[in-house]
């Protein structure tokens, strides 16, 4: 089992010095004349007008909300679904009324118009 | 145990015997042996990733009814080489005001988090880097990598453009995960364990046919995790340009497409072990463990190819209709679909495989037509609105321009 955990840790190591060593090669041999047209931020040829790091109204703030509670819940349901050949007909409709209770979630969510784009 | 029955675990016997015999501590050894493993699985996806850009441009070629590239080699094979050189050379370019360190952590970390994903693919019976008993939640957290690396060089760049394709790319990854995690529950649910070996040992009947609805649902919510049209709003070339690696130059553009070209191969992978089989094929399998890979990697090149149809098919959508779409149907189709294939299987547990099959299939079948049904009733109430506010309107003419021009002549 620790084993297996090695093995996913020289994966990360290996895996990042495979693209860093692409990348390092490229630094080695491509040119560098840098200069400040070249370096500017591209848009479409215009003069940047201010920040770049602009404040951003993010209107889907709602789903990620949603979104949040979905993916906590799913990931209690993977021992359930992992279990489901052992368990009796009653732990499954158990199962089965915690999804509906998602569900009933998601419903009010899309009665009250939260999944409606603002 | 000979190389044709067992390949991996031959040579790994064979080096750790060797390298003892020097007088390596055995911990060292089987470490390094486990290390040249991994650099191997990288290569060899590596190898495959240059020949993706290949495929990836005759498909599109043929989708478009050209040629494609037909110049370097035969068929044009050597084509994706000269683009390597080509991208190595360029000119790197770093704009003003870029965080560098994050700049140059994105890319890598794009090709990494799609590298990762391979370390628990069971290629066959016998060759696999590790049997993670965790294996479907793994993909969703070492997936969600590539997104945290388009976040971060979208940031990084220091750009409005790949500003806007971070925020869109933040609201697919949102809102698809729910879907996909939901759909990957179901071949957990019929094989009673997430392990991905287990999942294909126990696909006796391809989980594509007990559960095609699932199968379907995956691969939906696979492109759009992808970032393919219809789903490419983050990087939607008429509205923000090039989206998160607007800035990017040479190789490490050429890190980001790589990294989108094997993470869409990936998902065709994975696609097929959790539903098209895996490596299993009528009893093919038993020939021997590299036969067993090869029909892996065929399967996952039907996937691949599958993405690719959709992608040159189906117009990009609007993001509203994109997180609508998500929301109010793929999420609650997907979770009926969970409860019921779970009510099925502890209903016909105990039945012959038969039953069994005819049963999931048939829930499958009705379920999708009752959904069908019920996408027609909206449809028509729609249409109906929409035509009886043209009839109140009365437009005096289907085509306003033309009778314009009409008028000025």
């Amino acid at each position: 089992m620790q084993n297996d955990w090695l093995y996913i840790g020289l994966f990360l190591v290996v895996g990042a010095l495979v693209p860093a060593m692409a990348l390092m090669t490229s630094w080695i041999v491509a040119p560098k004349k840098p200069n400040p047209i070249k370096q500017s931020t591209y848009e479409c040829g215009m003069e940047t007008v201010g920040e770049n790091w602009v404040q951003f109204k993010a209107q889907y703030y709602i789903f990620a909300l949603v979104f949040l509670v979905f993916d906590v819940e799913t990931v209690f349901l993977f021992p359930w679904a992992v279990s489901l050949g052992q368990l009796s007909l009653f732990a499954v409709v158990e199962g089965i009324v915690f999804i509906l209770i998602l569900i009933a979630g998601l419903i009010y969510a899309w009665r009250k118009g939260m999944l409606e784009w603002v | 145990m000979n190389f044709w029955t067992n390949p991996v675990n031959f040579v790994a016997q064979w080096l750790l015997g060797l390298l003892t015999g020097w007088g390596m501590p055995g911990w060292l050894a089987s470490l390094l042996i486990q290390f040249i493993g991994v650099v191997v699985l990288v290569s060899m996806m590596m190898l495959i990733d240059i020949f993706l850009v290949w495929i990836e441009r005759k498909v599109v070629a043929r989708f478009q009814d050209r040629l494609g590239p037909n110049r370097v080699g035969p068929f044009g094979m050597i084509q994706p080489f000269a683009d390597i050189i080509k991208l190595l050379i360029k000119e790197d370019i770093t704009p003003d005001g870029a965080d560098k360190l994050i700049y140059n952590l994105a890319p890598v970390l794009s090709l990494m988090s799609v590298l990762l994903l391979w370390a628990i693919v069971p290629l066959a019976p016998v060759i696999f880097g590790v049997d993670l008993n965790v294996g479907v939640l793994y993909i969703i957290a070492a997936g969600a990598i590539g997104t945290l690396s388009i976040i971060l060089a979208a940031w990084a760049s220091n750009n409005k453009f790949a500003l806007v394709g971070a925020f869109r790319q933040v609201a697919v990854l949102v809102s698809f995960e729910v879907p996909m995690l939901a759909t990957m529950l179901i071949p957990t649910v019929l094989a009673g364990s997430m392990g991905m070996n287990e999942i294909v040992q126990s696909q006796n009947v391809w989980y594509i046919v007990l559960a095609p609805l699932a199968g379907l649902i995956f691969m939906v919510a696979a492109i759009a995790e992808l970032g393919r049209a219809p789903f490419d709003l983050n990087e939607a070339e008429s509205e923000i340009v090039a989206g998160y690696h607007i800035e990017y130059t040479g190789m490490k553009f050429g890190l980001f497409y790589a990294g989108e070209l094997l993470h869409a191969f990936t998902f065709g992978g994975f696609w097929a072990v959790l539903f098209l089989g895996g490596y299993r094929f009528f009893g093919l399998e038993n020939l021997g463990p590299i036969v067993a890979a090869v029909i892996l990697m065929a399967k996952a090149l039907f996937g691949y190819w599958l993405i690719m149809w959709v992608r040159y098919t189906v117009m990009r959508i609007r993001i509203d209709h994109m997180l609508a779409f998500n929301w109010k149907f793929l999420t609650p189709l997907a979770f009926v679909l969970l409860m019921l294939t779970a009510l099925m299987n502890a209903l016909l547990r105990g039945t012959s495989s038969g039953v069994y099959i005819l049963g999931m299939l048939l829930t499958n079948v009705i379920l999708g037509w009752v959904i069908i049904e019920i996408l027609r009733g909206l449809s028509r109430r729609e249409r109906e609105r929409i035509e009886g506010v043209a009839t109140v309107k009365n437009f005096p003419s289907p085509h306003p321009l033309s009778q314009g021009e009409r008028g000025k002549g």
